[in-house]
């Protein structure tokens, strides 16, 4: 018997169960797929930016960093979920017609964005609401905020437990054209034009309507824009809906993108992301936004293939954070939603 | 106001998507054809040989013992990777009631605590398994980062434990007397891995891919080793990670004929869709952790390009063993069913014979010599089994299939 053990681990290559490379860096494969990684950057990047704007807003409104952002956006992505479920979509891409696809796309989204909104409002309601009524220090903003994230998160981990939705594919990317050798697919192209006009709209309503001037007017001095007649509660209740259909669209984007990655505790990263993303742009600028989110989302992943380990992406896209915070302490484009845009 | 805008906003978004969307379907060919062209049909496995003395929880139904011995399961009842759990805990759960029903004399208890198989979270669990006295027996943990973790709490608690999956191939170095493996570990799995990819399934450039789990780690290093120069490109990814994108738009670069994916099926499954939905025409391989009909749900059609290597038994393929799980849960066996319903019936039978304290239960699987269902059971000094063999899997039909022992 004990021969038989002996040449048994003789057969055996020496165990290693640790990993004792360090870091590499491989130049060539990001050399390689410098264009495919770009373009996959842009595409998350487009997400975090929509996310980011609820960031954005709320902080240029409140001076209130809404961490529970992120669970706006994961409940819109449950209800993202929940539709084409019900709708019959799996893992499996159905072959449906092109209009098939549309109508089920913006009934998603749609649906989406109601769970986002209502979650958002619901939010401002219980968490904001009764303390900037009695006038509390903005640390207790802050832990609300925290609570309000922690409280949604366990929520859905009690009603849908601690596995990730099954994937729901809506249809399968296909090649449209190349761009220096890297292939844009139909997905990327619908995420990433969509997400974009999206800002557009959003910029256009803060900077040109009624409604916007309230939201510019109150991030610049809400007191001020009290006298001159802005309901300041129904400016923020606002500014939280934008907020909340904003992420109600990136969640059906992510959805779309990332098949199987809807799962309570999902939004955290992605929020932590997006609000790196506001703050790299400049907290409180709408177009800072957009800036922030490409640049985190191609950074990220450039980060990924130079050191050939997705646990770099967030420290990549991190530590240029910080540099550009060290260089421009307010973002790269300026800081107010009020000032830079008035 | 607000909300006409807000409108116009959607339906511009709306548009666009309208638009690209419809440039999409010109060319779309519609579903999923992923099937490889270079794909090696190996047939699959229709019947197994059990070992004749098997020994099962029955025993002979005139044990006799006093009452409230309990057995338990720590491991994953939730979590992402839970299937794995919940397959050996039903094989834990059909040996104790086997054993009850055939015994009227000495009832053993079963008890459960949930891991979530996650290391951080495990320690709760077993210090309270450990400090609950009548449990004299255990059937975990099931993955290796939890097993690492916490194998200095039973060690210290001197409490026996069998482990019916963990495979990284460290755990049996710690000193520990109490743990003990009821399969083969990494060191003989990618080898099996390794040969199978690239004598059987006649792939040359093989991409591996590995977690950051222990055990994604330890085995990506044994198969990279023995596949050498056949690796044409590594990469790793993060427990919890959802978009795989740099990695599929690398791997979609190199053209490899196979990726060996070194984790869980929890990555694994959205890894496979994103690798296939990206025009990865290869296969997949990849060992226990992946290999689960979980994997096949969460990929879909995905997954007809999926192998898998494990020194886990088809269970499914005895006969009365498959029966009376599929009874008992209205399910087919899955990964490791076999192997936590051997490594309890080894409990059992100890407690049967009368070893009902925790240092009395350890000599026994100590000592331990006789066959299971699945195997013969012997350990080595250390908790490792004397003689293992590794299994070939495929996916049929949207099932997982036996190919036969690759090593």
């Amino acid at each position: 018997m004990l021969a038989t053990l002996f040449s048994l681990s003789a057969a055996l290559p020496a165990s290693v169960s640790t990993d004792n490379s360090w870091i590499n860096f491989d130049v060539t494969s990001l050399l390689q797929n410098f264009w495919p990684a770009t373009f996959d950057g842009l595409t998350f990047g487009a997400i975090y930016a929509l996310i980011a704007l609820g960031y954005t807003l709320v902080y240029g409104v409140l001076n209130l960093i809404n961490f529970a952002h992120s669970e706006v956006f994961i409940m819109g992505c449950y209800g993202v979920v929940f539709t084409l479920t019900s709708l019959g979509f799996g893992p499996n891409a159905p072959n449906l017609s092109i209009w098939a696809i549309i109508f089920n796309l913006i009934l998603a989204m749609l649906v989406g964005m109601v769970f986002s909104v209502v979650t958002a409002f619901v939010v401002e309601r219980v968490a904001y609401r009764p303390l900037r009524r009695r006038g509390a220090s903005r640390l207790a903003f802050l832990i609300t905020a925290l609570g309000a994230s922690f409280s949604i998160q366990y929520l859905i981990f009690l009603v849908r437990g601690s596995n990730a939705e099954p994937a729901v594919t809506m249809f399968i990317p296909t090649p449209i054209f190349q761009v220096f050798g890297a292939i844009i697919d139909s997905q990327q192209l619908t995420i990433v034009i969509a997400a974009i006009v999206m800002m557009v709209a959003t910029d256009q309503y803060i900077r040109r309507t009624r409604v916007g001037r309230g939201i510019r007017a109150v991030a610049q001095d809400p007191d001020t824009a009290t006298l001159m007649g802005v309901n300041k509660d129904r400016i923020i209740v606002t500014t939280f809906v934008i907020g909340g259909i904003l992420a109600g669209a990136a969640a059906l984007f992510y959805v779309m993108k990332v098949p199987s990655g809807v799962i309570y505790n999902g939004g955290f990263v992605l929020g932590i992301k997006a609000f790196a993303a506001a703050v790299l742009g400049g907290i409180g600028n709408v177009r800072g936004a957009l800036l922030g989110g490409l640049l985190i989302g191609v950074i990220g992943n450039y980060g990924q293939l130079l050191l050939g380990d997705s646990q770099w992406t967030d420290v990549v896209a991190f530590i240029v954070l910080v540099l550009v915070l060290l260089i421009r302490p307010s973002g790269l484009l300026g800081q107010t939603l009020g000032r830079s845009r008035a | 106001m607000a909300s006409k805008r807000i409108i116009g906003a959607v339906a511009a978004a709306a548009a666009v998507m309208l638009l690209t969307a419809g440039c999409v379907n010109q060319s779309s060919t519609g579903g999923s054809t992923s099937s490889a062209a270079s794909k090696v049909d190996l047939p699959a496995q229709t019947t197994i040989s059990v070992p004749k003395d098997a020994v099962l929880p029955a025993g002979d139904g005139n044990a006799k013992c006093s009452s409230g011995l309990t057995l338990a399961y720590i491991g994953a009842e939730t979590g992402p990777n839970a299937q794995l759990g919940i397959n050996i805990y039903n094989g834990v759960q059909l040996a104790i009631d086997q054993h009850n029903k055939a015994n009227p004399g000495c009832q053993v208890q079963f008890k459960k605590f949930d891991t979530e198989g996650d290391p951080t979270k495990a320690t709760g669990p077993v210090t309270q398994a450990v400090n609950e006295k009548d449990i004299i027996g255990v059937v975990g943990l099931p993955f290796s980062g939890e097993s690492q973790a916490t194998g200095g709490i039973f060690e210290q608690a001197g409490l026996v434990h069998i482990t019916a999956s963990a495979t990284n191939p460290g755990l049996t170095k710690n000193g520990w007397t109490t743990f003990f493996r009821a399969l083969g570990n990494d060191n003989v799995q990618g080898p099996a891995a390794a040969t199978f990819i690239t004598k059987e399934l006649k792939d040359k450039k093989v991409y591996v891919v590995q977690d950051d789990s222990d055990y994604g780690i330890g085995l990506s290093t044994a198969i990279q080793k023995s596949l050498g120069s056949d690796v044409v490109g590594t990469d790793k990814v993060t427990t919890g990670q959802k978009d795989f994108s740099a990695t599929v738009s690398k791997i979609v670069n190199a053209k490899p004929d196979a990726v060996f994916y070194s984790g869980y099926y929890a990555e694994g499954a959205p890894f496979d869709q994103q690798l296939v939905n990206k025009g990865y025409k290869g296969v997949f391989v990849g060992p226990d952790g992946v290999k689960d009909d979980q994997f096949i749900k969460l990929a879909g059609d995905a997954s007809n390009n999926a192998y898998f290597t494990c020194p886990c038994i088809p269970g499914e393929l005895i006969k009365s063993f498959s029966d009376q799980y599929q009874s008992a849960f209205n399910a087919a066996p899955g990964t490791y069913s076999i192997e936590g319903y051997d490594s309890a019936t080894i409990l059992l039978a100890g407690i049967d014979k009368g070893n009902t304290d925790r240092s009395k239960l350890k000599d026994w699987v100590k000592s331990y010599n006789a066959d299971g269902l699945s195997k013969h059971y012997q350990w080595d000094s250390v908790g490792e089994l004397a003689k293992s063999t590794v299994y070939g899997y495929k996916v049929d039909n949207g099932k997982i299939v036996s190919v036969g022992v690759i090593g």
